[in-house]
């Protein structure tokens, strides 16, 4: 049986979309993060550079506005480790409509497809988002609070969801939510009654304009209840997409680390020479390879078809953690420049503290 | 095309590998680590046989465009599969030295012919130049058609049983690094003496000698590459820098036996706490998993980015490109994972894990001098950090 060889060249075309979408994310994102972090409300014209790529539009069927490619998990990881390395903040933001549309797909049958992606069928920004998470500390995706119940040809809604970025200017949400002992998907428009959102600031990733949602007794019809829901799928998905968004978010660290060292003189020499500060850009750079090597993994099983579970859920631990000392490493080497927020470093550890908390949130 | 999983074509090789390792080696590892001194076992000799025989892949620096997985990619995954067995056993298997690696990356058609096949030891350690190779001070002095060598040499690797040493020396001490070049020296040279073998923590098997060299005298034709030190600071660097680079070939490897130790003590103690009703199944969020899941998790984790990273240094050896910097990455990470890993295991599982009817302490005392050997863990830093800050060794001491 012949297998394909171990390899770490991109396509021709994954190679063109990295020096876009790099280009994007260096001359773009990375100058104009600080300002939408300041205002806590991400910059329109950053949300639809980004979704000038397409990347919700090409899982979609044609006769919806999509370009009808097949789903590829490895692309959009690559596409949100370099947009993150301009700023995660905005590329979380931006591509939630992907996230969502990815679980339709995914997840809904045709009739679901027609009715919910068309609205999503632009080059601009326009939202839907998933909705995991709630705000509780021991929070198990597989157990959610949220409950649905059934009466008839309705769903009724009940809980809250949190950490869903830019909620206040999304068309529809794909709900999580528990009934009879199972964890199902249930697509909810923005505008049910019952459905109440609250802005919620957060440590960081403030312009992703995150908020609360709350279910009071929202009816959702049984045909938009998502057939082929699976949260194992979900979750490793996004595991891969919040990896994605470590790697990007940590390069941009390292990068921004290694000149200033060189600069920076304490006792007549450039503290680069000194082992303590080089060894910590060493091991910014040997983590950032372990974790990125362990993203592509993960999503070059999952586009395989191959079971991607536990690659997934390993890097997201990894990532979690290594991205954490990489974002605290970057303050330290910067000294009191770290910590004054006219350098990006401590916006950086912010967002990079996320990775830790953020559930089922980029399904790439 | 982005792919991480092992081709079928290799998957093989890992196959003969681990089943020599689950056959030949743990069934004698404890034997062996009791009697520390002695001569190559005896249940290794078929095992040089079958070694020289296994198939390799095709490798080195490839033309054209077609990816490779070659010869480096199947090293590492061979060594990684007999390390699972056991690490002492498979550096005393003959004819794995480092000095073989040595004389194929560099000797002449006659050195490889004459040399190649026997078990070359390396020599470059001395009881005042250790990770600082550039110091060392053994002589080599020409004399007529000989070359005769002079100096103290320790932790040579296999320094009892190999046929042969290869011998770091300087031509010319005031020289530097440019200086230095390598020797084979006949294990049975009279100007040759075993000084002693060293008692060790792990890797008992293995044998880690002493040499003395006292007016050693080897054939002309027994240096490894040219005689000449460059007459320029350009060409004297280059030189110096040719010997190094046969560490990015070898450092990957070295992180191999780290991912095979790692692997059988997280499987150790997978089984072990198993039994104790213990399931890290990864079905809920890390921080929802008890201690003891947490901590399997994580060092899973580190095993898995230390095996991806050494599998893509080896990689871009296999398609001729440059690779130093992240042969030290694989290497440190894989150096100080090994150790975290097995250290760990011993004690997720308490008595069972520290005594001696597992094999736990053994990995556990094993995995510490993978990362010293072949470069330290510090080393492994300097070079990454060079690299990554485009420092020189002046700036970056």
């Amino acid at each position: 049986m012949s297998t394909p060889l171990f390899d770490l060249t991109l396509t021709e075309e994954q190679r063109i979309t990295r020096e876009s979408m790099r280009r994007l994310a260096r001359d773009s994102l990375s100058p104009q993060a600080r300002a939408a972090d300041d205002a806590a409300m991400a910059n329109p014209a950053l949300l639809d550079a980004i979704s000038g790529f397409g990347l919700a539009l090409m899982p979609m069927p044609e006769a919806l506005g999509g370009v009808a490619m097949p789903r590829s998990p490895l692309s959009n990881a690559l596409a949100v480790e370099d947009l993150a390395q301009g700023d995660m903040s905005h590329t979380l933001a931006a591509l939630q409509p992907m996230a969502a549309v990815n679980a339709l797909m995914d997840f809904g049958d045709e009739q679901q497809q027609e009715r919910w992606l068309p609205a999503l069928a632009a080059e601009t920004f326009t939202g839907a988002a998933l909705a995991v998470n709630e705000p509780r500390a021991t929070f198990e995706p597989a157990a959610p609070a949220t409950m649905a119940s059934k009466d008839g040809d309705i769903y009724t809604l009940n809980g809250v969801k949190s950490l869903v970025p830019m909620a206040a200017q999304c068309e529809w949400f794909v709900v999580v939510a528990a009934i009879d002992g199972e964890v199902a998907g249930f697509v909810v428009p923005a505008e049910a009654e019952g459905l109440s959102i609250e802005s919620e600031p957060y440590m960081g990733l403030r312009s992703a304009n995150m908020a609360t949602l709350t279910l009071e007794n929202v009816a959702v019809q049984a045909r938009d209840r998502l057939p082929g829901f699976d949260l194992n799928r979900l979750l490793g998905l996004s595991r891969i997409g919040q990896c994605a968004l470590a790697v990007g978010c940590c390069q941009a660290v390292m990068q921004y680390s290694i000149p200033y060292v060189k600069e920076r003189k304490a006792f007549g020499e450039p503290i680069a020479w000194r082992q303590s500060v080089a060894f910590m850009v060493a091991n910014m750079g040997i983590e950032i390879e372990g974790m990125r090597l362990m993203m592509l993994r993960a999503a070059s099983r999952a586009e395989q078809g191959l079971d991607f579970h536990k690659d997934a859920y390993l890097a997201q631990l990894q990532c979690m953690e290594k991205a954490m000392e990489i974002g605290t490493n970057g303050i330290q080497l910067f000294g009191g420049a770290g910590f004054v927020r006219d350098y990006p470093l401590e916006m950086w550890y912010r967002n990079l503290r996320s990775i830790a908390v953020l559930h089922g949130s980029l399904m790439v | 095309m982005i792919n991480l999983e092992i081709p079928a074509k290799l998957e093989q090789v890992q196959q003969m590998a681990q089943q020599l390792a689950a056959g030949v080696f743990r069934p004698i590892a404890r034997k062996y680590d009791a009697i520390e001194h002695c001569d190559t076992p005896e249940e290794l000799k078929p095992v040089a046989q079958m070694m020289a025989a296994m198939p390799r892949g095709s490798g080195g620096k490839g033309g054209g465009d077609e990816i490779k997985n070659g010869s480096n990619m199947t090293g590492i995954l061979a060594v990684e599969a007999m390390c699972w067995g056991d690490v002492g056993l498979m550096l005393s298997v003959p004819g794995s030295g480092l000095g073989n690696a040595a004389v194929m990356a560099v000797g002449t058609p006659e050195q490889k012919e004459k040399y190649g096949k026997l078990y070359c030891a390396m020599a470059i350690t001395e009881p005042g130049a250790g990770s600082d190779s550039a110091a060392v001070s053994t002589t080599a002095e020409l004399d007529g058609d000989e070359w005769e060598l002079n100096g103290e040499k320790i932790y040579c690797t296999a320094g009892q049983r190999c046929d042969a040493v290869v011998v770091w020396a300087t031509l010319d001490k005031s020289l530097g690094k440019a200086a230095i070049k390598s020797f084979i020296v006949p294990r049975d040279n009279p100007g040759l003496q075993l000084v002693r073998v060293e008692d060790k923590m792990g890797l008992r098997v293995s044998d880690t000698a002493a040499l003395s060299f006292n007016n050693c005298r080897i054939p002309k034709d027994h240096i490894l590459g040219s005689a000449e030190i460059g007459d320029t600071e350009e060409a004297r660097k280059k030189a110096f820098g040719g010997v190094m680079q046969t560490f990015d070939n070898t450092r990957p490897q070295v992180a191999a036996m780290a991912l095979g130790v790692a692997r059988a003590a997280l499987e150790i103690t997978r089984e072990t706490l198993e039994k104790e009703g213990v399931e890290a199944d990864f079905s809920k969020q890390p921080y929802n998993s008890t201690a003891r899941e947490l901590e399997l998790y994580r060092l899973e984790a580190d095993l898995e980015a230390a095996r991806l990273m050494t599998l893509k240094a080896a990689w871009m050896a296999d398609n001729g490109q440059p690779n130093s910097r992240e042969a030290s990455m694989c290497k440190a990470k894989a150096g100080r994972m090994g150790n975290e890993v097995t250290l760990k295991c011993v004690a997720l599982c308490g008595e069972l894990g520290y005594s001696e009817r597992s094999l736990l302490e053994k990995l556990a005392r094993d995995s510490k001098i993978i990362d010293i050997f072949e470069g330290t863990q510090q080393i492994q830093q300097l070079i990454v950090a060079r690299h990554l800050l485009g420092l020189s060794s002046k700036e970056l001491k």
